[in-house]
Parts: structure tokens; C-alpha cells; sequence
């Protein structure tokens, strides 16, 4: 019941600053639009390059997204709340991390569609590109939590947070891309989809302990 | 011997044990690198394929690896430094980034400087360079974020939870890179087995390497100097130094 | 560890010694409060009253020294001392897009062993009856502060910090405060509190601990 009363939390604020939530999705829109306008719409070229665009772009979106993970927490006060807690501070940031990627990361997944309508990809490989983002979001937003964690306190965390995540992420672009790319040409995906799972089992069991200690350090000053 | 290694993580102790054994490993260092390379540069003979230009491998070959191990090194130490408290092991981190990050840089250099005769271009995006690109970005990530709070306390603490996220990272970055380069059939790996290697070359690659991880072990503790001064500068033993100098 | 035996409700502090970058905000400091004692913590702006209290709390870090609470040591960081304890910050931990009823919903949920059922009672204590269903974003600073206090009424819990807990607060707010102070002192609690202001818990004994004094 706790854990349902936290997770209302989180999804009622994200309703009510429902307009806040778009950013990410109007950056990614914007940042895969910009690819045929800066190459050539040729469609032959489009659909080659869509697997890797529309993943790039789904990647920078979600660490654009990571900043209202805490900072909002930090600087009313509620942060120290959760740390404070006799709560286990790795299941409140479990839960955390969850909602917002529903609230993020999810709607991402489902507008790749959209995007990749944009890019003439395949629709016969749009359920992998799909299962790829479904995959890879949740991992990509648990490494930017990791970075928001430990930049919550700075002042230009922002700029810092891609800097710090994006080395960790390749793993995760290189499999998803894989995968859609593979199914664009029929070629089978078992094999990225797969790492891509048990990357996303491994992140979620792993990064909830690096987060929260990322948090009490930054709460210490 | 275990009393000894504790008091070695004293800070005073620590520092006046690194200004004896730096000079030493340094001067030893400089000796076995120059023969290291005389025996790579004029004994060992061109390489039936490559010519002369092989020979960069010299340099790039020992500095990957000790790009690599530096970073694991700075790992070890963040979770020492975190789970023991030890501020000598957060120093030792924030010590060796730079310097790995240098030798990365070198590696990444030599590597380029070593596919223009070869392949024709300065870069190639195989499993190994790009492997070596995105640990640079890592060891940077790192320096920034040590640098970025004003507390250096928090910073090193902060860098120390980066640093072992992206030591368990890295495994699984150089397969998936290895992975995707066999996807897209990049160029052949760029540096042969070693069983093909002769005595004549892997000989003074093995010194090489040592001479490098003297130098390495050399800079260290200078460097570590440096990072323990400016952490203790408000002690006792840290103004008696200043005053007897 | 002698967890069977019950442990009296003491905070003691023992040759603290907590530094904030360059600056020793205080050096072997020590003391003890009791069931029914209140301490102040002194001192000028940036003395270091905050950042004394959050290590108090466990959020902030001493540099030597122990802190400890029934005989526990705070770096064990355990569970059982963040279920006896409620802390009011500078900041209220009270979240604007949310009502005052929500935010004690939340509160709630992050306790140990919170009381059930009287969200209404609570909020009518603190004067937030009204005004319960708006959210925090919408009310004065002087209500949003309310709904923080509110927050130390959820759970009965034996230590209560404060940092500058009169700010933004009018005379009925101070009335109110001091009210409480009192009736947890009375149940065998312990108050720390970091203010300017004097505040008059009579007939409480407030010790003091003054920061930034040159000892």
C-alpha cells in the first residue's frame, strides 16, 4: 500500500505538470526531424539511417528527461524526506525511476511508430523497433538516473549528466540499433534482443543500490 | 608487513615514503623503456608485412594496456575509498585519472599515427580503438564530475560511485563494441595473435610494458603527493613540511 | 550488539568535530539530550546550525566523533533510527502540485509506523482544515509551512529536529508550534532545533550549544 501510495504520488504530479512531460517527446520529434534536413530525404537513405536516428534521438530524449527525476525533490525538501525514510531507499528509488519512465520513456516507444513513419522504415520491422525501445528505455533511464543521482546538487548538472552517461549507454544503442537494423533487412534479432534483456535485468537489480548512494552523497552538504 | 601497509595509508607517512621510492622507479623506468625500445626500434627486424611502420605498436600496445589498467586501479580504489573510508584511496583515484586518461590519449594517437600507412586513414572504427575512445570519455566523465563539486570530499565520493558503474561497464561495453564490429565487417583486427609474434618483437614488447608500468608507478606517487598535499593542507604536518622547506 | 535490552532514549554526542570545506563548524563538541529535554542550537548566519542538525539526522556526515542514539552509533545508518525520528528542514519537503491532504498521504507512506486515520484531526490542528484539498502551490508560505509541522504529527516518534522551524510563521503559527513543542516534550520526547528566535519552552529545560563561539 505504501508502495502504491508512492507510486500515486509520482503519477499525480506528473499529471498535474502535465505540460512539463512533453519536452522529452517534442525533443524527440525535433532531433530525428533534423536528420533528413540535414542529409538528403531521399527515402532509400532515410531507411537505412532510421534504426540508428530514431534510437539516437530516443536516447539523448531520455537523458533530457532525466532531469526532473530529482531535482524538483531536491530542492523542495522531499528528497531528504525519502532519504530519511526507514523506507529502503533503493526500493523508493526503484519506484521512482519506474514511474518516470512510464511517464517518459514510454511514450517515446510509442511514438518511435510515428517516427518511424517519418523515416519510410519497414512496418514489417516496426514490432522489433518497438521491443527494442521497450527494452533499451528502461536501461537508458536507469543510467540516467545513476548520473542525475550524483549530479542533483551542482549547479550546471544538467550539462554534466550526458557527459557522465552517455559512454554507459553505448552498449544499450549499439544492441537496440542492432536490432532494428537487423530487422529491417530480415536478418534475425534474437541475439541484440536478447542482450538487451538481460542488460535491462541487470540494470534494474544493479542501479537502484549505485543511485541511492549517489543520493546520499549528494545530500550530505 | 600487514602494520606496515596500514601505516603506509597515513598520509604523512605515506608522503614521505613516495618522495623516497619516486626517484628510484622513475630512473628505473627511463632505463628499461630505453631498452625496450632499442630493442624494438634496431633489433627486432620489419615485419614482413607492415615494414617498419609496425613498430609504433611499441608504444601503442603497452599504453592500452595501461589505459586499461589504470582505470581498473581507479576503480579499486573508489570502492576502497568508499567502503573503508580511506582518504589515500580517494587520492590514488583522483590521481590516476588524469594519467590514464593521458595514456588513453596516447594510445588513441599512436593508434591513428599507425592506420594512416596501413590502412590509408588516420581513424578506423574497429572494436579496439573504439573500445579505447569511449574508456577516454569515461576517464573525462570522471575528472569532471571529481572537479565539479566545491566540497572536495563529496567530489570524490560522488566520482567514486561513477567510477565503479563504469568499471562494471566496461566489460560489457568492449563486447558489445566487438560484437557490433563483427556486424558490420570492419577491417581485419588491427594487431596480429601473439602466437605469431617472434622472441625478437615480443620481447621488447614485454619490457616495454614494464618499463611503462615503472613509469606509470613513478607518476603515480608524484602525482600522489600532489593530491595528499592538497588534501591535508590544513594539518599540522602539512605546515611543518611547508615551514622546513 | 545489546538490542534485547532496552536501551534509554538518549542522544549523545560525543568530541564531534564537523568541517565544511575549508571551515571547522565545530570541534570536539560534545553532549547528551534526554526524554524530555529540548537543546538549541546557536549561532550566527553560516555558523554551521544546519549543517549540525543534518548530522544529527544522518543526512550529513561528521568528520570524527559519534553521534548515538540508545547507545547506537549513527554510522550504522539503521533502519531503526530513521523510524524514531521526524525532521523539519529549511525547506518544507512539502510538494507544491500536491494538497496538504496528499502530502501527509505521502509523509505516511514513508513512516515506520504511521497513525492511522486522523489525517482531519491533524489538519484541523494545524489550522489547514480549509484549505486542506488545495494544492500546497496555491497557499501562503505561511500555510505550506502548517502543512510541514502537520507532518511531525504523523507518527509518534521520540526525536524531532528542527532547523529554523518558526520561519515564514505568524504569531497564531508560533502559538501553535510552541504548543506542540510542549506536548512532545510532555510525552517523553526530545526536541533539537536550530533558531534565531528565542522560544519559551517553560517550564522544558532548553540547553544550548552555541556554534562559531572560539572555545
Amino acid at each position: 500500500m505504501r508502495l502504491t501510495a508512492l507510486i500515486g504520488r509520482d503519477l499525480r504530479l506528473a499529471y498535474r505538470r502535465r505540460g512539463e512531460l512533453a519536452t522529452p517527446v517534442i525533443f524527440f520529434v525535433i532531433v530525428t526531424a533534423l536528420f533528413p534536413l540535414a542529409l538528403n530525404p531521399d527515402p532509400a537513405l532515410l531507411r537505412t539511417l532510421a534504426p540508428g536516428v530514431i534510437w539516437v534521438a530516443a536516447l539523448l530524449a531520455v537523458l533530457i528527461g532525466q532531469d526532473s527525476l530529482f531535482k524538483t525533490d531536491y530542492e523542495d525538501g522531499s528528497l531528504e524526506l525519502m532519504l530519511l525514510s526507514p523506507m529502503t531507499l533503493e526500493w523508493i528509488v526503484i519506484l521512482r525511476v519506474f514511474t518516470h519512465w512510464l511517464v517518459t520513456g514510454l511514450p517515446l516507444v510509442i511514438l518511435s511508430l510515428l517516427m518511424a513513419l517519418l523515416l519510410d522504415f519497414p512496418t514489417h520491422a516496426l514490432g522489433t523497433l518497438v521491443m527494442s525501445l521497450f527494452l533499451g528505455t528502461p536501461i537508458l533511464s536507469c543510467l540516467g538516473a545513476v548520473g542525475a543521482s550524483l549530479t542533483v546538487g551542482l549547479r550546471r548538472g544538467l550539462m554534466l549528466l550526458p557527459i557522465l552517461v552517455l559512454p554507459l549507454t553505448v552498449p544499450v544503442l549499439i544492441f537496440g540499433a542492432a536490432a532494428a537494423g537487423r530487422a529491417a533487412v530480415g536478418d534475425p534479432v534474437a541475439a541484440p534482443l536478447y542482450f538487451l534483456g538481460a542488460m535491462l535485468m541487470l540494470s534494474v537489480t544493479l542501479a537502484p543500490f549505485a543511485i541511492a548512494a549517489g543520493l546520499r552523497i549528494s545530500l550530505e552538504s | 608487513m600487514f602494520v606496515w601497509f596500514h601505516k603506509l595509508a597515513s598520509p604523512p607517512f605515506f608522503y614521505r615514503f613516495a618522495e623516497k621510492l619516486a626517484p628510484w622507479l622513475g630512473w628505473l623506468s627511463l632505463l628499461v623503456i630505453l631498452a625496450g625500445l632499442y630493442g624494438g626500434l634496431w633489433l627486432s627486424p620489419p615485419d614482413y608485412q607492415q615494414g617498419d611502420g609496425f613498430r609504433i605498436i611499441y608504444v601503442h600496445v603497452p599504453s592500452a594496456w595501461i589505459s586499461m589498467f589504470a582505470y581498473m586501479l581507479m576503480a579499486a580504489a573508489a570502492a576502497i575509498g568508499l567502503i573503508w573510508r580511506m582518504k589515500l584511496a580517494h587520492a590514488v583515484s583522483a590521481a590516476a585519472a588524469p594519467l590514464g586518461a593521458s595514456f588513453t590519449l596516447l594510445a588513441l594517437v599512436t593508434g591513428s599515427l599507425w592506420g594512416k600507412p596501413m590502412w590509408g586513414t588516420y581513424w578506423v572504427w574497429d572494436a579496439r580503438l573504439t573500445s579505447e575512445l569511449i574508456l577516454l570519455f569515461l576517464y573525462l566523465g570522471y575528472i569532471a564530475l571529481n572537479h565539479a563539486f566545491e566540497d572536495r570530499r563529496t567530489g570524490d565520493r560522488a566520482s567514486a560511485i561513477l567510477a565503479i558503474v563504469g568499471a562494471v561497464n566496461v566489460p560489457i561495453i568492449h563486447f558489445s563494441v566487438t560484437w557490433w564490429n563483427t556486424l558490420h565487417q570492419g577491417p581485419t583486427v588491427f594487431f596480429g595473435p601473439k602466437a605469431e609474434m617472434p622472441p625478437s618483437m615480443y620481447i621488447p614488447l614485454f619490457i616495454m610494458m614494464f618499463g611503462f608500468m615503472l613509469f606509470f608507478a613513478a607518476f603515480m606517487l608524484k602525482r600522489l603527493q600532489v593530491e595528499v598535499l592538497q588534501r591535508e593542507r590544513n594539518t599540522a604536518w602539512v605546515r611543518e613540511l611547508v615551514e622546513q622547506s | 550488539m545489546i538490542e534485547s535490552m532496552e536501551q534509554p532514549d538518549v542522544l549523545s554526542v560525543s568530541n564531534l568535530s564537523v568541517w565544511r570545506g575549508e571551515r571547522c563548524l565545530c570541534r570536539n563538541l560534545s553532549f547528551r539530550v534526554s526524554t524530555g529535554e529540548a537543546l538549541q542550537v546557536q549561532g550566527q548566519n553560516g555558523a554551521g546550525k544546519t549543517t549540525l542538525i543534518r548530522v544529527l539526522t544522518g543526512l550529513g556526515r561528521a568528520d570524527e566523533g559519534d553521534v548515538r542514539w540508545r547507545g547506537e552509533s549513527l554510522r550504522r545508518n539503521s533502519e531503526q533510527y530513521r523510524a524514531s525520528l521526524s525532521y523539519l528542514g529549511h525547506s518544507n519537503g512539502v510538494k507544491l502540485g500536491l494538497s496538504p491532504r496528499e502530502n501527509l498521504a505521502v509523509a505516511s507512506a514513508l513512516l515506520a509506523k504511521p497513525i492511522a486515520n486522523n489525517v482531519d484531526m491533524i489538519l484541523d490542528k494545524v489550522g489547514l482544515s480549509a484549505h486542506a484539498e488545495l494544492p500546497c502551490g496555491m497557499l501562503s508560505m505561511g500555510q505550506r509551512r502548517r502543512t510541514a509541522l502537520a507532518r511531525l504529527l504523523l507518527a509518534n516518534v521520540r526525536l524531532w529536529f528542527l532547523d529554523e522551524p518558526l520561519a515564514s510563521l505568524d504569531v497564531a503559527g508560533v502559538t501553535l508550534l510552541t504548543g506542540m513543542l510542549k506536548t512532545h516534550l510532555t510525552g517523553g520526547g526530545i526536541v533539537v532545533f536550530a533558531t534565531h528566535q528565542t522560544m519559551d519552552l517553560a517550564p522544558y529545560p532548553v540547553k544550548t550549544v552555541m556554534l562559531g563561539a572560539r572555545a
